[in-house]
């Protein structure tokens, strides 16, 4: 195989993901299935966090639908590498309508940490960064150290997107915080906390 | 051997897929994500010209699946259009409608199903009714011009007012025999 990612990361995500949300206390969330909901759901629980539990690949799409809604609030998607994987052409469809109140957080550690920390393509040659700039996100980084929090919440917070941050971060395995799993409630108390009716 | 599609399957000028955009609009519809098919072109263009709504053009359909939820999530209403052999892709996708019991409404135009010459679309084509109820989604069928109006408001209501999943199917022999140019 095209073993390329010799070094690791060395963010710690949850340091990370707590310090960015903090920075950008008025985004909407929409967190990646697995460890991502589990860091955003440690960072303190918030009725503007919606946590996939699933639905795998889904998230930055479900957030374009949501970008397009509520086109004066900064959405932020926190993911992981293998879940941007599965919907890489989301880059392409996010690419085509430019939502500027648009952010995605990938949080990159190389593999699959649910499933037992096989590696990911992004160990394996594939450049999500690279990607996001050849679908004409409006800009896209890899943060190295925490250092980046404040970039990428500037740019949350001014809605300066579409934009993607490649965070690379350490391998490293935390206990399961665990947020809802009752997608009915998350839907509800997400849409009450914008005024809108459970239904 | 090359093939090509007769300009009368291309045709836009058939009324009910002016009602079916008359139905949108008059639901609310904000966003319309789509793969595109000529069955689907009409409603496309006028989706794209009107300055109350977004047409935004997925590269597969399961992106759909997730961004009408994340529509609703904000406050919009949002449908998916797509051809039958893109509801295969979108299974494991669905289960965001399911777990979320988010109102879920997509149009389906159906191939391998009538007079259908590229048996590749055969397989996805049986297969797509099936493929949604297994998912908990309904599915209602349009055979004939006359009733599809009736149809889609009656789907476009049940999921908006009701809160349910539905999909309709537009039959292939609502769009016509494809002619191939067999020369």
């Amino acid at each position: 195989m095209n073993i390329v990612r010799t070094q690791q990361g060395t963010i710690d995500r949850r340091q990370f993901v707590g310090e960015l949300i903090a920075a950008c206390p008025d985004a909407l969330i929409i967190s990646g299935l697995g460890s991502p909901s589990y860091d955003v759901f440690a960072a303190g629980d918030r009725p503007e966090n919606f946590y996939l539990w699933g639905a795998m690949g889904g998230a930055a799409m479900m957030a374009l639908g949501l970008a397009i809604a509520q086109p004066h609030k900064s959405i932020l998607v926190i993911t992981g590498d293998g879940e941007q994987l599965m919907g890489l052409g989301s880059l392409a469809t996010i690419g085509a309508q430019q939502p500027k109140n648009l952010t995605l957080v990938i949080l990159d550690n190389g593999h699959y940490a649910e499933t037992g920390m096989q590696m990911s393509h992004t160990s394996l040659g594939t450049d999500l960064v690279g990607i996001a700039k050849a679908c004409s996100l409006a800009w896209a980084i890899t943060a190295q150290d925490l250092s980046a929090v404040q970039l990428i919440a500037q740019h949350v917070n001014a809605k300066n997107g579409p934009g993607l941050a490649n965070v690379l971060i350490q391998a490293h395995e935390y206990p399961k915080a665990l947020p809802a799993r009752d997608g009915v409630y998350l839907k509800n108390r997400f849409r009450a906390t914008l005024g809108l009716e459970t239904f | 051997m090359e093939t090509k599609v007769d300009s009368k399957e291309q045709s836009l000028a058939h009324p009910w897929r002016d009602e079916i955009f008359q139905i949108f609009k008059a639901g609310g519809i904000n966003q319309v994500a789509y793969v595109p098919d000529a069955g689907h072109a009409q409603v496309i263009q006028r989706v794209h010209a009107d300055p109350d709504m977004v047409g935004i053009p997925l590269t597969t359909e399961e992106e759909g699946v997730a961004s009408v939820c994340g529509a609703w999530l904000g406050g919009q209403k949002a449908v998916l259009l797509m051809q039958s052999s893109g509801v295969g892709n979108c299974v494991n996708m669905f289960s965001l409608i399911n777990n979320c019991r988010f109102p879920f409404f997509t149009l389906v135009t159906m191939r391998g199903e009538w007079a259908e010459f590229n048996q590749w679309q055969t397989p996805m084509g049986k297969a797509t009714q099936t493929s949604f109820e297994m998912m908990g989604i309904n599915v209602l069928r349009a055979e004939r011009p006359e009733t599809v109006g009736d149809v889609v408001s009656a789907g476009l209501d049940a999921a908006f007012r009701g809160g349910d999943a539905v999909a309709v199917l537009l039959s292939q022999s609502l769009i016509g025999r494809k002619q191939w140019d067999l020369k």
